[in-house]
């Protein structure tokens, strides 16, 4: 055997031509992005700006890896292998929520930890996205009667797409995180205004102590939350 | 065979178990009267007298696990129950009940016995209201310090307002419990923290880089999954929630807890064709639970998101699949019934039998793989060897059970200590390591996946030549089910993560007057400061991810 590669590899321009020819259109066009098609004959293209941004914002998403409960698993193996939500490029789960621009709340929200829940959802950049996964986001789920449990995620932070289910399959994850970027990239899905806090109706409490002095903290700033199973819808 | 094993020769023992006439006879006057539960009896005794009685009973009878503390509330008195158990023999059991007066509800502590009563009395508190006279560091655990009234008390109202601030979860008006003029460090790790594997919060206190304090603060995740329970009926309202204590998913392994607590109480027999299957099915998700395990651990040491998770992660998927075929749901199952299982095996059955055999055929590689990349690994050995330790004396003392225990060397597996199921006909043996270590804790679940592994093999054996006519999944059991009132039972099963017991009070109802969940989880993360004070920060988070917690099991 000689060392020198044969002919038939050396000489052959066969792969950058199909390469080429991939880009160009042709056989392949599997590159074909909808930017291509734009851009092909002319160097131009004429959009708006924010529509640009939108469809951006919509195809390169941020999830923040905030894990809470039993539907937080099914979550994991959305991001992993088999569903693989990278495939729709949104499967870079980040560790802190100032890097990230989605959130998914998978799983049940109780008293103590509404308020750590908000605080993250706070410290995400604008504009910002939250996916309800699971009954237990949604609405309490099967623990709606507890003492402890808040009814879903929206009395906390304002939601744009629920996910149902106990836990919902990857799949629908999957589905509801693509519509998701749908919404976006149409500019259907904005950045909301937090709604304001039902604050300081301390009148149906006895004023002791530990109320009092709580009442005296109160500012704007700081979040003070009410649960009223009662009044809750 | 390794299931057997000699007695250790104890006094206070006859051949039918635990002598409670001896007993009786050693504590003297202190038994004010004797109950009988139906897994073990009940010593009656003062709320002033619960050490002395506890350090009796621990010292001389050697009563050296205390699984769980339940508290309850009666219509004239608060009760505590102390339910202790033998570390050699877990079918040794006994319980002791403190009844506390109403206008009075406060009772000796018994941390100074158990250190694990710490964290079982504080959370008794906090849910029914009993005080603990001495308790070290009497506070609320699962709710925020700021709750009103304790909901598990019978005047609870749960329409009341209940106030919840961000700045602290601490009571304001409280002392802080730090010192200020030092060179400590303060550092919170959580409640959303990659590390903490769900919602955990650490209190840290750090002397540069070594941990001088650490507190875990829990509660994040208190879905009152007592209450629910309680707000059920037995036959079918109760077992989905299993399902959501350890989601990871242990939820045959915590069904079956409930099925054999609520069976034993309700007398009702379970066919042998379906005991297979509910083994088969445990071991399937107690592979998927330290699959998740292994996988996170590593994530935590060494931040291997792109292998070993993903392995990890490919290996779950296959055994999910596995478990929906069976169930119809990949983690929520709801599948064991009171007397049985929802339903046969999937037809065709071959074709279930194959696609078992084939997972449990590429286990072995798959295992070499994890050995591989995991455990002959350097840098992983350097993190893991000798870090973490924690004694075998210690893990008694705080009711550490399961993978945790058995990798400081204690012998304790109730499937095999205290038989339920079809463990007993099949072959296989009880996983244990002398490392006390993080390694240790690693190794003794790679040795239990393949020991499951072992267990389905023989299930899968076992029910392919079941006889067809006799395939009964179900036995006759009562549409509404109807506990005599005061019938009381306290029954565990081997869960993925250690000792899963199941409390139950029957009031002749159809729903269960008291509902309480003995979680291993609880009790294995409260080994946490022992295991990593004076050690780095980096091991706190490699002992963490060790214990393997799940925090939906941790605060119910
Ligand atoms: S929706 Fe179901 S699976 Fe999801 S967190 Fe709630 S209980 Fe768990």
């Amino acid at each position: 055997m000689s060392d020198t590669p044969p002919e038939t590899i050396t000489g052959s321009t066969d792969p950058m031509t199909e390469t080429r020819e991939a880009r160009m259109g042709g056989v392949d066009n599997r590159f074909n992005s909808r930017l291509r098609e734009a851009f092909g004959s002319s160097p131009f293209i004429l959009t708006k700006f924010d529509q640009f941004m939108n469809w951006c914002r919509g195809s390169s998403m941020f999830m923040l890896q905030f894990g809470i409960a039993c539907c937080s698993l099914e979550m994991m193996h959305t991001y992993a292998v088999k569903h693989d939500l990278d495939r729709f490029g949104s499967g870079v789960p980040r560790a802190s929520p100032r890097q990230a621009d989605t959130i998914i709340i998978p799983g049940t929200i109780v008293s103590k930890f509404a308020p750590r829940m908000k605080r993250v959802y706070d410290q995400m950049a604008e504009p910002k996205f939250v996916v309800n996964m699971g009954s237990c986001a949604i609405s309490g789920g099967p623990f709606q009667e507890g003492y402890n449990v808040i009814k879903g995620a929206e009395e906390v932070i304002p939601v744009d797409i629920h996910v149902p289910g106990c836990p919902p399959r990857p799949e629908a994850l999957v589905y509801g995180v693509v519509k998701l970027q749908e919404r976006i990239a149409e500019g259907e899905s904005s950045p909301v205004t937090v709604k304001p806090y039902e604050l300081e109706q301390f009148n149906d409490l006895e004023q002791d102590e530990l109320v009092n002095k709580l009442a005296s903290q109160i500012n704007e700033d700081d979040l003070v939350m009410r649960y009223n199973w009662a009044d809750s819808p | 065979m390794s299931l057997e094993r000699p007695r250790p020769d104890q006094s206070y023992v006859t051949d039918d178990g635990v002598d409670y006439d001896a007993i009786e006879e050693l504590l003297g006057e202190h038994v004010l009267g004797r109950e009988t539960h139906i897994n073990a009896e009940g010593f009656v005794i003062r709320p002033d007298e619960v050490q002395e009685v506890l350090f009796a009973l621990r010292d001389q009878a050697g009563f050296d696990h205390l699984s769980v503390v339940t508290a309850q509330e009666y219509g004239d008195r608060y009760e505590s129950i102390y339910h202790l158990k033998k570390y050699d023999d877990p079918t040794q059991e006994l319980s002791v009940v403190v009844p506390t007066s109403k206008d009075n509800p406060v009772s000796q502590t018994a941390e100074p016995v158990y250190r694990t009563a710490d964290w079982h009395e504080r959370e008794a508190y906090d849910l029914v209201g009993i005080e603990y006279e001495g308790h070290p560091d009497p506070r609320r655990i699962l709710l925020p310090e700021t709750w009103q009234g304790h909901p598990l008390s019978l005047d609870y109202d749960q329409d009341r307002p209940q106030i919840v601030t961000l700045t602290e979860h601490a009571n304001p008006i409280a002392d802080d419990h730090y010192e200020s003029e030092s060179d400590t460090m303060f550092l919170n790790i959580g409640p959303h923290h990659p590390a903490t594997h769900g919602v955990l919060h650490l209190k840290a206190v750090l002397d540069g880089e070594q941990v001088v304090d650490v507190d875990p603060d829990i509660g994040y995740l208190h879905r009152c999954e007592e209450q629910m329970a309680q707000q059920g009926t037995y036959r079918h309202q109760i077992m989905p929630y299993p399902d959501r204590w350890d989601y990871a998913p242990g939820g045959l392994m915590n069904e079956w807890g409930y099925a054999r607590a609520a069976e034993d109480l309700a007398d009702i027999e379970v066919p042998e064709y379906a005991q297979v299957i509910r083994t088969l099915g445990a071991e399937l998700c107690r592979i998927c639970s330290h699959m998740l395990a292994l996988g996170t651990f590593c994530l935590d040491i060494y931040g291997d998101f792109t292998a070993i998770f993903m392995y990890a992660m490919r290996d779950r998927e296959k055994v999910q699949s596995l478990l929906e075929d069976l169930t119809g749901s990949r983690m929520m199952f709801n599948y064991l019934r009171l007397g049985g299982v929802a339903w046969d095996l999937p037809e065709p059955r071959e074709e279930f039998f194959e696609k078992t055999r084939d997972f449990l055929d590429d286990l072995p590689e798959a295992t070499q793989e994890y050995h591989d990349l995991i455990t002959s690994n350097e840098i992983f050995q350097i993190r893991t060897i000798d870090t973490g330790v924690l004694e075998p004396e210690v893990a008694k003392q705080y009711g550490a059970t399961g993978p945790v225990a058995r990798a400081s060397g204690i012998d304790y597996d109730l499937r095999r200590d205290d038989p339920y199921g079809y463990y007993p006909e099949l072959d296989w043996d009880v996983a244990t390591d002398d490392g006390c270590d993080n390694y240790a804790r690693l190794l003794v679940r790679m040795q239990e996946v393949e020991q499951s592994a072992k267990i389905i093999e023989q299930c899968i054996d076992v029910l392919e030549s079941w006889p067809e006519e006799d395939r009964e999944i179900q036995s006759n059991v009562p549409r509404t089910l109807r506990p005599e009132a005061d019938t009381e039972i306290y029954r565990a099963v081997e869960a993925a993560k250690g000792e899963l017991g199941i409390y139950i009070r029957a009031d002749g109802t159809d729903k269960p007057a008291r509902f309480k969940i003995r979680s291993p989880c609880f009790s294995n993360l409260h080994t946490l400061p022992e295991m990593s004070e004076g050690e780095y920060i980096a091991d706190l988070i490699a002992s963490l991810g060790s214990l393997d917690i799940i925090l939906g099991e941790v605060d119910r």
